[in-house]
C-alpha cells in the first residue's frame, strides 16, 4: 500500500505537540535555572501554536485515517482546541505558584504537554486500541505530575493511590474491550458498531464486556462509586497540578465517553442508559452532600467535580444529539470554572503557605474586591446561578433529560444542585461577610491577574450569550 | 490422545501448580522463581498455539528481564509476610465468596456457551514455513503504525517520569571528581606543621 505523506496532515497537531515536548525537554537541558522561562515560554507558544494549526489542517470533513485508527471530525477540532487553551491557563496560573516553591522544572511542562498529547490521542481516537493508548499517556504523565513534589508526603501518597486505583481502573477498561472485541472481531469503532448491529450478536458477552468499559470509563471520570481517588488526589497533589488535573481531562473523559459509548457501542443504548443513571445520580448525590462537610477548598473542590460529573453524564445517558450537545457544552464550561476557581486558590496561595482551607477566604472582599467578585461569578456558575455560564450549562442538560422523558432525573438533578448551592454560596458568605484572619497583599504577578479577569468574566460573559459556545457544540456534534 | 495434547496437559499442570505456588509460597524470592516457571510453561503453551513470536518474547522480555529486576527488588526489600498475612484467615471466607462468584461468572460468559468450537472455529494450521513474526511486523509499522508511535510516546514519557521523580542532587551524597584526584599533590594531602615541643 502507498503511503502518501498528505494524509498525515489531520494528525499535524498531535505531530507539533510531541515535537515540541521532545524540543523543549532537550532545550530545558541546556538552560541555567535562572532561564527556565524559556522553557515555560515554550510550552505556552507550542499550545497556542497548536491551536493554529488545528484551525489551518481542519478539513470541514469527518476524515477517518491510519487505517482507521484516527478520526478527525469538528467534535474533535473544538474539544482540541478547548484542551489546548485551558491547558495554557492553567501552565500560565502555575507559573508563579511553582516559582515560589522551587518546582520551577522543565520537565514540569514537558509532562503536561504529554498530558495534552494524551488527551489529543483520545479525542480522535476511533479505535479501542487508540483510546487505552490515550489515556495511558495521560495517565502516565499525571501520576508523575502528581508526585512532582518530592518533598511533600501527601503527593507521593496521592499520586502511589491515584497510579495503583488507575492501574487497576486500566485493567477494567481492557478486559470490557476484550470482551466486545471476543463479540464483535473488531477493536475499531465503526466495525464493532456494525457488529453489534448483527442480529447473530452475542448479546451477553457484549453487555458483560460493556459494563467493564463503563467501569473503567467512570473511574476516570471519577463518578461514585469509582470515585475514592478523587479527593485524595486532589488534595494531596500540588495545587498548580490540581488545578491541571481539575480542569482538562473531564473535556477527555468526555471524549472518551462519546467515543466509546456512542461511536461504538450506540447500539447498546439501552443498556448503558441504566448504567449511567445510576453513577449519575449516586455521583450527584455523593458529591454535592459530602462537599458541605468539607474545611479544605481542595477537597471541597473535588466533590464539587464529583457532583459536576454526575451533569455530564446525565447529558450523555440521554442519548439525543442535543443531550451530548449539553453534555460537550457542560464539560467545556466546567473545565473553564474549574481553572478559574483553581486560580483562585493559587492566586491567594504564596511561598510556603497553602490557601486551602475554607478561613483563608474569610474577607477577601476587603483584601481584594475585584478577585472577590472574580470568586463570586465562578462560585455562582459552579452553583448554577443565572446569568452566569453554569446556569445555562446545568439547563441545556436539564432540558436534554426531560426531552427524553425521564423528567424524574431531572428533577433529582435540581434536587441536588439545590443542596450543592449550600457550599458555593458559604464561600461567597466568607468573602464578603467575615473579617480576614489574613491582611497579606496578594503577590501573584501581572499576567496571572489578567488571566484570572479574564477567566471569571467569561462565566459571566458566556452566560449573557450561552449560544455562541452552544452552537459550536451543536454543529460539532451533528456532524 | 495425541502427543501434542500430551504436552499441553503437561504443561497446563505445571503452569497451574507453579501459580497456585506463586501466591502460596512464604519466601517471596520462592514466589518470583516459580512465577519464572510459570511464564515458561505458559510461553510453552502458546508455542503449541503457533504463536512463535509472542512464546519468545514472553521467555525474553518477562523471564529475562521483568523477572530478574523482581528478584533484585525482592531480595533489596525486607518485607515483613507476617504483616501481609495478618487477618487472612478473617478474610478467608468473604475472599472466597468474592472470587467463587467471579469464576462462576467468567465461567458463563467466557465459557463454552459463548465462545465454543461452534461459535468460534477453530483457527486454520499453517505450513512449517508460516512466519508469524513477519505477518506481525508488516501489520505493526503499517495498520498499526499510529499506536505504535504512541505507545513508543508513552514509553519517553515513562523515561522522563522515572528520572525526573528520582533524580535529585543531594547535599550530603559524596561525588568523585577524577581530574581533581590526578592533579593531587603531595602537599595537598599532608600539610606539615611546625610547633614548639610542648614541655
Amino acid at each position: 500500500m502507498p503511503f502518501e505523506m498528505s494524509s498525515l496532515i489531520p494528525v499535524l497537531p498531535e505531530i507539533f505537540i510531541l515535537t515540541a515536548a521532545s524540543v523543549i525537554l532537550v532545550v530545558d537541558l541546556f538552560l541555567k535555572d535562572s532561564q527556565r522561562v524559556i522553557s515555560y515560554g515554550m510550552t505556552q507558544v507550542s499550545l497556542l501554536l497548536a491551536i493554529g494549526i488545528v484551525l489551518l489542517t481542519d478539513s470541514g470533513a469527518r476524515q477517518i485515517i491510519f487505517d482507521g485508527s484516527v478520526v478527525r471530525d469538528s467534535m474533535s477540532d473544538v474539544l482540541k482546541i478547548a484542551v489546548l487553551l485551558i491547558s495554557a491557563g492553567a501552565f500560565l496560573y502555575s507559573k508563579d505558584y511553582l516559582r515560589d516553591r522551587a518546582l520551577f522544572k522543565g520537565e514540569y511542562y514537558v509532562l503536561g504537554l504529554f498530558a495534552v498529547l494524551g488527551m489529543m490521542v483520545m479525542i480522535s481516537a476511533n479505535s479501542f486500541l487508540t483510546i487505552y493508548l490515550g489515556l495511558e499517556l495521560l495517565s502516565l504523565a499525571l501520576y508523575a505530575l502528581v508526585a512532582f513534589n518530592r518533598e511533600s508526603v501527601s503527593g507521593a501518597e496521592a499520586a502511589m493511590k491515584y497510579f495503583v486505583l488507575g492501574a487497576l481502573a486500566s485493567g477494567m477498561l481492557l478486559y470490557g474491550i476484550s470482551m466486545i472485541y471476543g463479540g464483535t472481531g473488531s477493536i475499531e469503532f465503526s466495525a464493532v458498531a456494525e457488529g453489534l448491529a448483527n442480529p447473530n450478536a452475542n448479546k451477553m458477552v457484549l453487555v458483560f464486556g460493556l459494563v467493564f468499559v463503563v467501569i473503567g470509563m467512570a473511574f476516570k471520570f471519577g463518578a461514585v462509586p469509582f470515585h475514592m481517588w478523587v479527593p485524595d488526589v486532589y488534595h494531596g497533589a500540588p495545587t498548580s497540578v490540581t488545578l491541571f488535573l481539575g480542569s482538562t481531562p473531564k473535556i477527555a473523559a468526555f471524549a472518551l465517553a462519546m467515543r466509546m459509548l456512542v461511536d461504538g457501542l450506540g447500539t447498546l443504548h439501552a443498556d448503558w442508559q441504566g448504567m449511567l443513571v445510576i453513577l449519575a445520580i449516586l455521583s450527584m448525590a455523593v458529591g454535592n452532600v459530602i462537599a458541605i462537610a468539607q474545611s479544605n477548598i481542595k477537597r471541597m473542590l473535588a466533590y464539587s467535580t464529583i457532583s459536576h460529573v454526575g451533569f455530564i453524564l446525565l447529558g450523555i445517558l440521554a442519548g439525543t444529539d442535543k443531550g451530548y450537545t449539553a453534555a460537550m457544552f457542560y464539560s467545556i464550561v466546567y473545565a473553564v470554572m474549574a481553572l478559574g476557581a483553581f486560580g483562585i486558590v493559587i492566586l491567594l496561595s504564596r511561598g510556603g503557605f497553602e490557601a486551602d482551607k475554607l478561613a483563608d477566604y474569610k474577607g477577601l472582599n476587603e483584601r481584594s474586591p475585584w478577585f472577590a467578585g472574580m470568586m463570586l461569578l465562578l462560585m455562582f456558575s459552579m452553583a448554577g446561578v443565572p446569568p452566569t455560564v453554569g446556569f445555562f450549562a446545568k439547563m441545556f442538560v436539564l432540558e436534554a433529560v426531560v426531552s427524553v422523558d425521564m423528567t424524574w432525573l431531572a428533577l433529582v438533578g435540581v434536587f441536588f444542585s439545590i443542596i450543592g448551592a449550600y457550599y458555593y454560596l458559604r464561600i461567597v458568605k466568607l468573602m464578603y461577610f467575615d473579617k480576614p484572619e489574613d491582611q497579606s497583599e496578594l503577590t501573584a504577578g501581572l499576567d496571572t491577574k489578567i488571566v484570572l479577569s479574564v477567566n471569571g468574566l467569561a462565566m459571566l460573559v458566556f452566560g449573557l450569550f450561552p449560544s455562541s459556545i452552544l452552537t459550536v457544540c451543536a454543529i460539532a456534534i451533528a456532524q | 490422545m495425541t502427543f501434542e495434547k500430551f504436552v499441553f496437559y503437561v504443561f497446563a499442570a505445571v503452569l497451574v501448580f507453579a501459580a497456585t505456588m506463586v501466591i502460596t509460597r512464604k519466601n517471596p524470592v520462592h514466589s518470583a522463581l516459580f512465577l519464572v516457571l510459570a511464564f515458561f510453561t505458559s510461553a510453552g503453551i502458546w508455542l503449541l498455539a503457533e504463536a512463535e513470536f509472542l512464546a519468545i518474547v514472553l521467555v525474553l522480555v518477562y523471564v529475562g528481564a521483568v523477572m530478574v529486576l523482581f528478584l533484585f527488588v525482592v531480595m533489596m526489600l525486607d518485607i515483613d509476610t507476617a504483616v501481609l498475612r495478618s487477618g487472612f484467615i478473617q478474610h478467608l471466607p468473604v475472599g472466597l465468596l468474592v472470587a467463587g462468584a467471579m469464576v462462576l461468572e467468567i465461567f458463563l460468559v467466557v465459557g463454552p456457551a459463548n465462545f465454543g468450537l461452534e461459535k468460534y472455529a477453530a483457527p486454520v494450521r499453517h505450513a512449517a514455513d508460516y512466519s508469524n513474526t513477519q505477518e506481525l511486523g508488516s501489520v505493526l509499522y503499517t495498520v498499526y503504525m499510529y499506536p505504535f508511535e504512541i505507545a513508543a510516546v508513552i514509553l519517553l514519557v515513562a523515561i522522563i517520569a522515572a528520572i525526573g521523580l528520582t533524580m535529585r542532587k543531594r547535599p550530603e551524597t559524596k561525588h568523585q571528581n577524577p581530574s581533581e584526584q590526578v592533579r593531587v599533590k603531595s602537599t595537598d594531602r599532608v600539610r606539615l606543621v611546625k610547633m614548639d615541643a610542648e614541655k
